[in-house]
């Protein structure tokens, strides 16, 4: 089994920001808006950069929106920062119909996604965002786990034509993806084979896929890891090349259950390789305030947890 | 650039085309498509630099109208075919299944000068402003036109978009309201009360000029006057009466989205003669 090694904590936000700067250095087509959360969602040093590209909007979503898609259709490449919960459902109808319906080629830039925001509480936490932008027709929801991943999502999304939805988060969490692999939207990585069982994981919970994966070869059971960084399109060739070999499934991710990953992987698997599935997800639940650390425990997006449920997978398997 | 005589017969035209669009597909809104008609007309053959031979959807060197109230689609599908846009023969299929011609405007099937889908009220003016400030920002000359509800107004992203226009000195958005202080359900002033809209817009820092919307003169003057670069972005007041042209649509907000009979309509066209030919 492959092992992955953590070069230092660092924040995907971060990882946005870095591939921001050197995305727009490379597009002078790259503009960037912000509402009142430039720092937060690391636009700081793009705006420094190139303050005559960079916009600050105030505390007014739903213009940016708008006014996103208005450079977009006279030829910027524009992204749009604020925290997930705010970019998402706060401005889903202008998302719906100035960004998707209007196919501009606007990049929602998501941060502080999921439970690990932490302290601000559930006003803050979304679990449904990506419930949300999957349902949008033509959206591409990108899911990077790490910074190196996330900055090098950051500038395929630059590059991609089309709407984007890409999703990170605030806290310092393991660096592991090789730095130099360029992203490739609508690819599944797998980043550990294994015979006995298919753990699809997105964002933070790769990592603990990983550790999942080392807890479960510990008993000898040969699990696959696969990092699901684009969760639309998904990638349903890999999702049953996998399962049709590992006979069952575990789906982690740091998102409710209705409309998630899990769902989406489900959907693939019934119509092309009926297996077992278990979910490690937030259920139907809203978020609250804690560490990072002692939400990610509260609500099973561990290592242990997910190895728990892929045993359960595994015992189901006929 | 058409002259005021020119203007009076396409805008009777344009009204001609909104009522048997409207009544071939049996449902759409025709009152504030009639009340509006003689400003769309004014404002795309006399005020605006535009080509439709040469158009995209980029408009990098075009003057560009955005549709905010996108129910006001009759009259936006009638002026662009009158334009030379697509030809005025595809009007007839308004609504209908396959068309290019949706309920509300779509950018989906590439219908030609449309900039952006319209339907969900109150974010045109955002990407309208988007737009000012991508030509500002390229050294273009060229301006960006809006047309919001007075209804629409009451939407809370417009003053979000009003705010952020002053603030960014967009002088090249000339923005303008349909002022026929009806909506679906009534009186603007008996629904919200949206008061005096000429003192809301002063007060977020807008360039603010009223005018009548059924006289050529005013309204062609009301655009000049909005040419002046002074730094605020443009609002235009156009005081208009919904239903405007049909003595029995008139001022009555039941014409808000009500599609006229075969014999309503034969009635309503009896009091505007073909100027330029039926589609």
């Amino acid at each position: 089994m492959k092992k992955y090694t953590d070069t230092g904590k660092r924040d995907t936000r971060s990882g946005f920001g870095e591939g921001l700067l050197t995305a727009g250095r490379a597009d002078s087509r790259i503009v960037a808006l912000a509402a009142d959360l430039k720092g937060s969602v690391k636009m700081g040093a793009f705006a420094k950069e190139f303050p005559d590209r960079f916009y600050q909007c105030g505390i007014a979503e739903a213009n940016m929106v708008g006014a996103a898609a208005g450079l977009a259709i006279g030829g910027k490449i524009p992204f749009i920062g604020s925290f997930a919960e705010f970019v998402t459902g706060r401005v889903y109808d202008q998302l719906r119909q100035e960004v998707a319906y209007s196919r501009t080629n606007v990049k929602i830039a998501s941060s502080h996604a999921g439970i690990t925001l932490g302290e601000d509480g559930a006003t803050h936490q979304t679990m449904e965002d990506i419930a949300l932008m999957r349902a949008l027709p033509g959206m591409t929801v990108l899911v990077p786990c790490d910074f190196n991943q996330t900055r090098n999502a950051t500038i395929a999304a630059a590059r991609f034509v089309g709407p984007v939805y890409l999703r990170y988060g605030r806290p310092a969490m393991p660096n592991f993806t090789d730095p130099d692999e360029p992203f490739e939207i609508g690819k599944i990585y797998v980043l550990n084979e294994g015979t006995d069982v298919s753990i699809f994981a997105c964002g933070h919970l790769v990592w603990e896929a990983l550790r999942a994966a080392e807890i479960l070869e510990a008993e000898g059971i040969s699990a696959e890891v696969l990092n699901v960084a684009t969760v639309k399109p998904l990638d349903n060739a890999a999702v049953t090349a996998s399962v049709a070999k590992t006979g069952c499934a575990v789906v982690a991710e740091e998102h409710n259950h209705a409309g998630g990953l899990g769902e989406a992987v489900s959907g693939v698997l019934a119509a092309s390789c009926p297996a077992p599935v278990e979910f490690v997800n937030g259920g139907d639940r809203f978020g609250r305030s804690g560490s990072p650390a002692e939400l990610m425990q509260a609500y099973g997006f561990t290592g242990e947890h997910i190895a728990e449920m892929a045993r359960k997978a595994i015992a189901r398997k006929k | 650039m058409a002259n005021i005589e020119e203007l009076q017969k396409i805008s009777t035209q344009v009204r001609r085309d909104i009522l048997r669009m409207v009544t071939t597909a049996k449902s759409g809104h025709p009152g504030g498509s009639l009340g509006i008609a003689d400003v769309m007309t004014a404002l795309y053959f006399s005020e605006m630099r535009h080509d439709p031979g040469t158009w995209t959807r980029e408009a990098a060197d075009q003057d560009v109208f955005i549709l905010s109230a996108g129910h006001l689609a009759p009259v936006y599908y009638s002026v662009l075919a009158r334009s030379g846009y697509f030809p005025t023969s595809e009007l007839g299929t308004l609504r209908k299944f396959g068309s290019r011609l949706q309920g509300h405007p779509s950018v989906s099937d590439g219908l030609p000068g449309v900039f952006k889908p319209s339907g969900s009220l109150g974010q045109g003016l955002s990407v309208a402003a988007g737009m000012a400030l991508g030509k500002k920002s390229d050294g273009s000359d060229k301006r960006v036109y809006c047309l919001c509800g007075d209804g629409e107004s009451e939407e809370g992203q417009i003053w979000e978009a009003a705010m952020w226009a002053s603030h960014l000195g967009l002088d090249n958005l000339i923005a303008f309201t349909d002022w026929n202080g009806l909506q679906i359900d009534g009186r603007t002033e008996d629904i919200t009360g949206i008061g005096e809209l000429n003192e809301k817009w002063a007060a977020f820092g807008w360039d603010v000029i009223v005018a009548y919307g059924h006289d050529f003169r005013s309204i062609l003057d009301a655009f000049k006057l909005a040419h002046n670069a002074d730094g605020r972005p443009k609002m235009i007041l156009f005081r208009t009466e919904m239903g405007h042209g049909v003595d029995f649509m008139a001022g009555d907000n039941a014409w808000h989205g009500m599609a006229p009979s075969a014999e309503q309509c034969e009635a309503a066209l009896k009091q505007l003669p073909e100027t330029l030919g039926d589609y």
